[in-house]
């Protein structure tokens, strides 16, 4: 019996190491407070696209870092959101919040068909299916008549949220933004640390054996595509308004590119990696926009060392520094 | 033949899994021939033979890893055949793997609980934190302990050497409470001594449960099988208590003429 009590206290304190780490609420805390003064030193803009990417390239680790799936179509809900929310509230005259929850809600179903279809397939076959179909939505979105063809949709109001407030300055917009984001940001944080979450990442590791533990992981991986669909399509509505445009380059492929090269760049698997590979990508792009071309080579060239140096990414190779997981 | 006789006369009460006609043909070659197999409540039922002979594909076969090209194959008189592989694992059918499957970047603790949450049902609950599993960490450890991994609870599983890996992987499929184990080679790599304190956990299980294993090191069969199967190039040679099938001539050339003894 005394055995037994033993057993019972030494499982009490296993219990600490698995739960939520405590450090990780204390960095997004200390994000948090960075990001509200941060607009004192620099562009909210440019804050407010680190943020979308941010938020983006998270729902993008979602799926890959936790669910051990290579999306590489993940513009196609990026693209489309962006679209459904520009078109609403322009042409509706959508209130931003409904125009970002109707493009959300159209990222979601897209996921839902594109998703149903791609985790049939495995690996890099699953990658191509995405792929293929994102390729299908940015036809789509040059073709159709209502998408402005190569101008995009421009000179998307920002309006008033919830009809009070009043978004035109770039200052309010910025509160709002990071308010989204960082909501989405803990959600997804909740996500990969739920029950839920649990199964996920044991899918990741070995899809075989959790079927022979009896889950169906295809309910899973759907469940989790639909989620990282929804939030890659949140970060591509905000990112309509705050731009107020969609246009063909949310839609292209190396839109799907790009952020599987913050993910992968920032650390995939980690909790704050998207973040900083998107700040890292976004902050070249903007700085150095004047090379030109040169952007993407210079983009390239810091993947290719990246891969090379630090495979598990900036975040992922500081975790294992500190011995932490981040 | 008359091993098989004998089995399809007993009472069919007492067989859980059985299967007929089993066959799996891979592009031109046939890896597992008309297979019958009654597997006794209860008992500890081994499946050997040289190396190719078709094991592995049987449990695919008998787990729906694999679709079979023909045969039936029935759980507690149920025809289980056309059923998906998750669904078979609830109804208690639940197996190894040959090659080690642990989760690799999940704690050795982790690994046993994501079996214990199975006892949840389904886990769709992505807005709920993981603190509500942590009922499950009292047992979780005791499962630990039960294959003496307790040293090592909160290492990475990709980490453990790959004994303890076996090891992890037997109690990951105990916490289940399996109605009836399929063991793959559940020895194949160890120590000795995890060999023989394996051997005493499988022999405990065994009490209240059905384990069908393959096993390679024949001294283990010997000495924990009640009774044996030997598979040669797909096909059933030979069934009977270990002291039969052993002094099987046929057996005995298969084994020989696979270059094994
Ligand atoms: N997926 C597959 N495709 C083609 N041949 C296979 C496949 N799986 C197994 N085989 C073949 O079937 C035969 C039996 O393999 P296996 O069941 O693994 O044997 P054992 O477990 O008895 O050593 C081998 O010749 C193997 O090469
Ligand atoms: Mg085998």
């Amino acid at each position: 019996m005394t055995t037994q009590s033993e057993t019972g206290y030494r499982s009490e304190a296993a219990a600490l190491p698995i739960g939520t780490p405590r450090h990780h609420m204390v960095i997004f805390a200390v994000l948090f407070g960075l990001l509200l003064v941060a607009p004192s030193v620099l562009y909210p803009v440019f804050l407010m696209k680190v943020l979308c990417f941010a938020l983006f390239a998270s729902a993008l680790n979602l799926l890959l870092g936790f669910g051990g799936l290579l999306s590489f179509g993940h513009a196609a809900f990026f693209g489309s959101s962006s679209y459904v929310a520009a078109y609403a509230a322009k042409a509706w005259g959508f209130n931003p919040e409904f125009a970002i929850l109707l493009g959300v809600l159209a990222a979601a179903v897209l996921g839902l068909g594109i998703g149903a279809l791609a985790i049939r397939r495995q690996g890099i076959y699953f990658a191509m299916v995405t792929l293929a179909f994102a390729q299908m939505v940015f036809f789509f979105a040059l073709q159709a008549p209502f998408t402005g063809g190569e101008d995009g949709i421009q000179a998307v109001p920002r309006g008033r949220l919830f009809g009070l407030i009043d978004l035109s300055s770039d200052l309010t917009l910025y509160f709002v933004v990071l308010a989204i984001v960082f909501g989405a940001l803990l959600l997804i944080y909740r996500i990969i640390h739920s029950p839920f979450g649990q199964v996920l990442k044991a899918i990741r590791d070995n899809e075989p054996r959790s079927v022979s533990l009896g889950y169906k992981v295809n309910r899973y991986k759907l469940a989790v595509f639909v989620m990282s669909a929804a939030l890659a399509g949140l970060a591509g509505a905000t990112k309509a308004i705050v731009f107020q445009l969609a246009s063909l380059t949310d839609v292209y492929w190396t839109m799907s590119g790009e952020v599987v090269l913050m993910t992968l760049l920032g650390g995939m698997g980690t909790v704050f990696g998207p973040l900083i590979g998107a700040a890292v990508i976004v902050t070249m792009q903007n700085y150095f926009a004047g090379f030109g071309a040169w952007v993407t080579v210079l983009q390239g060239a810091i993947f290719v060392v990246s891969v090379l140096l630090f495979r598990e990414g900036i975040v992922g190779v500081l975790a294992k520094w500190l011995k932490k997981p981040l | 033949m008359s091993a098989a006789m004998t089995q399809q006369n007993a009472p069919k009460a007492d067989v859980i899994l059985s299967a007929r006609g089993l066959t799996k043909r891979f592009a031109g070659f046939v890896a597992v021939n008309d297979v019958d197999l009654d597997v006794q409540r209860g008992s500890i039922h081994a499946l050997i033979g040289p190396n190719g002979a078709g094991k592995t594909t049987c449990f695919n076969l008998l787990t729906k890893f694999l679709q079979p090209s023909a045969g039936t194959i029935t759980l507690n008189g149920r025809d289980i055949t056309r059923m998906p592989s998750a669904d078979i694992a609830r109804l208690g059918l639940v197996r190894s793997f040959q090659i080690s499957a642990v989760f690799p970047k999940l704690s050795v603790l982790e690994n046993v609980r994501i079996a214990l949450q199975r006892r949840r049902g389904d886990s769709f609950d992505f807005w709920r934190s993981q603190k509500v599993l942590h009922e499950l960490y009292a047992e979780a450890m005791e499962r630990v302990d039960e294959v003496g991994l307790s040293s090592f609870t909160h290492e990475t599983a990709g980490e453990l050497s790959y004994g303890r890996k076996r090891a992890l992987e037997i109690a990951t499929t105990l916490a289940l409470e399996p109605e009836m184990l399929l063991l793959d080679e559940p020895m194949a790599g160890m120590a000795q001594e995890d060999v023989a304190r394996i051997s005493a956990l499988i022999r405990k299980i065994a009490a209240n449960r059905t384990i069908l294993m393959v096993e390679h090191n024949l001294s283990v069969v010997a000495d924990l099988s009640d009774r044996i199967t030997v598979l040669a190039r797909g096909q059933v040679l030979a069934e009977g208590p270990y002291e039969a099938v052993s002094k099987d001539p046929r057996v005995i050339d298969a084994y020989i003429g696979a270059g094994h003894e």
